[in-house]
């Protein structure tokens, strides 16, 4: 028994733990994946749309600041075209060109000047004097010196402002010379400072040799700067977009991309973080709203099994009450005909040896035998042959009223009326053995439909037992009626007493016919299991809880059809005795 | 009330014998026969039976079959169950075609008699009754 029952919790741990694996595995499964591919395909999605986004917008402005110097170098040549064909000395040209410029552009060049193949700038117009300054040594002057064209890198120049100069060769009295403009270098630094992305993104152009060609950002190191340079990598009209880490190891997105007219690389470089901020809150979501989809799947893969397998047991145990209770009645009903077949008999043979010792007795009374020595012997003998006969008889009855129940006549009978007959009956009994008798009778129980002196039987059988339990010290024994709040439609009729109980495993044994802890040849064991019987006939069940020492309960519940009308359609006495309602009949 | 003549009717050989000695000890006249059949032809050829002594369980004609017989050819005779087991199923069967009374087996052999006496009292009654209808009805014709 125990055993089973450590096999059943086993069986149950592992059903359990077969279902909680089961949904996990269901739940996590699609759940990740799916998770998983969206998550992936929406950060590749987003980090594209970023980066085009970025390369587009350092494209353009890369466009721009290469058809802003196109457009400015434009200009130069032109004037130099002018130049060549004019008859103005120069310093007039210059001065009159500037005046145009200034109308036309601003201040987005800054002066004009023209400088003989020495570098000498004998001709100067502009807000510096700036005539005759020497740029023979300058390097944009050698760079230049040779070209038809030139835009030079920043530099301090001669005055240690930060500026750009296009040159134009032209040629003035039969020599080569210079036409050159400074650029404000303000104006051209305005076009990059335009692109401004986030907190960190920020874009500044660069020479091949990682110089600074706009102004010097507070947030840009030269670490930075060098870090980026990749001369032999870039080449013109292309757009290069890498992800990078700088010394302090945070990692930033570079964007560089190579002017059209001039060496110079456009850079935009954002930190990563700053870039994806908005992906990174949506992934933070994500992960959030995983990991609670994660906890409820857990939180239910955990307690919804144990519910399950809860609910399964109480079945199982249900299930197995039944099939116990099946087993039970199966069994007390095979014993009930066995017990029939032997009482027949049994009942003959013991009826013939009554009737011999019958006949035996009837021959000692003639005069002859009278007179014997041991003619009381025969008597007593013959006597005692009488007794156990009757006994034999006694229990051959009983073992025929259990197969095959007293009398089934069918009444409406009123629990109480008959719960109070019986307890008249026994009064006497009760008070020999110091037993007092309470009753507690609900009032509204129904009439019920069986066989009164069926119930008779079985409440009289139970209060015996109880008298006989409590021996002769004396107790109380209370009789309880009322209608059922277990089970529907039903009455409950219990019989308790404060007797020494019944032990553990006498228990399981009561209802079995032939069980009996009286002493030989004072009980026969039938009592219960004709109880029982009965019982189970009129569609009941009875059942028993007992501890020792303190008492036994035997509770009895009966159905009773739902009432259709207030008063019973019959009424009848149930006080009458059997034999009233036999001849009735 | 002297000499009542009675039949016992049992298969068990053994119990009918016995009874039917110490009955007879007791001063009835007693004849035993093992089967209904034989109780219904031992009938015919003694139409003096005033009582019968029937067991319920036999094999053949059983208890209520031959008491339904006797009942419907010998109205007057008087007949006493024995049934190996009480149940009131059977004896209100038995009430309802006509047995005077029932007895359970082992009986005791004193009550055995006083039914019998008193089966026998009843059915002399009773042919008292219709004699003394018939003998009204003679004188009155005769008046």
């Amino acid at each position: 028994m125990k055993q089973s029952v450590t096999e059943r919790t086993a069986f149950y741990q592992i059903l359990t733990r077969k279902i909680t694996v089961l949904i996990l595995m269901v739940s996590f499964f699609p759940m990740i994946l799916t998770t998983g591919i969206l998550f992936y395909r929406f950060n590749g999605a987003y980090k594209e749309k970023i980066n085009a986004h970025i390369s587009e917008l350092v494209q353009k402005h890369t466009q721009n600041i290469d058809s802003f110097l196109s457009e400015k170098l434009g200009n130069i040549r032109y004037l130099a075209r002018l130049f060549d064909n004019n008859q103005q000395t120069p310093r007039i040209f210059l001065q009159q060109q500037m005046t145009l410029l200034r109308n036309q552009y601003g201040d987005v060049f800054t002066d004009l000047g023209l400088v003989d193949s020495n570098g000498i700038q004998f001709a100067y117009e502009g807000p510096f004097k700036l005539e005759n300054a020497d740029y023979s040594n300058a390097k944009w002057f050698i760079a230049a010196k040779e070209k038809a064209f030139y835009i030079s890198d920043v530099f301090a120049g001669l005055r240690g402002h930060p500026h750009f100069i296009v040159t134009v060769k032209v040629s003035f009295n039969g020599s080569n010379s210079l036409l050159r403009s400074t650029i404000n270098f303000g104006a051209f630094n305005s076009l990059v400072e335009n692109i401004q992305i986030g907190r960190t993104g920020i874009a500044f152009i660069i020479n091949t040799k990682g110089e600074l060609q706009t102004k010097m950002d507070v947030r840009l190191k030269d670490s930075a700067i060098m870090s980026i340079l990749d001369p032999d990598g870039h080449k013109k009209n292309e757009t290069i977009f890498s992800e990078k880490q700088d010394a302090s190891g945070k990692r930033y997105l570079c964007v560089t991309s190579m002017l059209n007219n001039i060496d110079w690389i456009m850079v935009f470089r954002q930190d990563i973080g700053d870039a994806f901020r908005e992906l990174r809150k949506t992934q933070i979501l994500a992960l959030v709203l995983f990991l609670l989809g994660c906890g409820a799947i857990i939180s239910v893969a955990f307690t919804l099994p144990r519910n399950i397998v809860k609910l399964i047991a109480s079945a199982d145990k249900k299930s197995e009450v039944m099939n116990r209770q099946v087993i039970e009645s199966g069994k007390l009903a095979t014993i009930g005909e066995l017990a029939a077949g032997i009482a027949h008999e049994i009942n003959n043979p013991v009826a013939i040896m009554v009737e011999e010792a019958g006949w035996i007795e009837d021959l000692l009374e003639e005069e002859e035998l009278k007179n014997t020595k041991n003619f009381e012997e025969f008597k007593r003998a013959l006597v005692q042959i009488n007794t156990q006969g009757k006994r034999c008889k006694e229990i051959t009855h009983k073992l025929l009223s259990f197969a095959r129940k007293t009398d089934s006549t069918i009444n409406d009978v009123q629990i109480n009326d008959a719960v109070r007959e019986i307890v008249s009956l026994t009064a006497q009994m009760a008070r020999y053995n110091n037993v007092i008798i309470e009753t507690e009778l609900h009032e509204g129980i129904p009439f019920i439909r069986i066989s009164p002196s069926e119930l008779q039987q079985v409440i009289l059988n139970l209060i015996n037992n109880a008298i006989d339990a409590m021996h002769k010290g004396g107790g109380t024994i209370k009789i309880e009626t009322k209608i059922s709040k277990l089970e529907k439609n039903h009455v409950v009729i219990a019989v308790e007493d404060n007797g020494p109980g019944i032990p553990k495993d006498n228990l399981e044994r009561i209802f079995d016919p032939f069980f009996t802890t009286k002493p030989v040849g004072k009980g026969t064991g039938l009592g219960l299991s004709i109880c029982y019987g009965i019982v189970q006939k009129m569609g009941g069940k009875i059942d028993v809880y007992s501890e020792v020492g303190m008492g036994t309960r035997f509770r009895i519940w009966i159905p009773f059809q739902e009432p259709l009308s207030e008063k019973p359609l019959n009424e009848i006495n149930v006080a009458e005795p059997v034999s009233a309602t036999l001849a009735d009949k | 009330m002297k000499n009542i003549k009675m039949l016992l009717v049992d298969d068990e050989k053994g119990f009918i014998d016995t009874l039917s000695k110490r009955l007879e000890k007791r001063e009835l006249s007693v004849s035993a026969v093992y089967n209904g059949e034989d109780a219904i032809s031992k009938l015919k050829e003694n139409s003096d039976i005033e009582v019968v002594i029937l067991d319920v369980k036999m094999p053949g004609m059983d208890g209520i079959e031959t008491l339904t017989e006797i009942k419907r050819v010998y109205p007057l005779v008087e007949v006493i169950m024995l049934t190996g087991h009480a149940t009131v199923e059977t004896a209100i069967d038995g009430m309802k075609v006509g047995a005077f009374d029932y007895l359970m087996k082992p009986c005791d052999i004193e009550l055995l008699v006083d039914k019998v006496k008193g089966a026998a009292k009843r059915k002399r009654d009773h042919e008292q009754k219709i004699t003394d209808a018939r003998i009204k009805e003679i004188t009155e014709r005769m008046a």
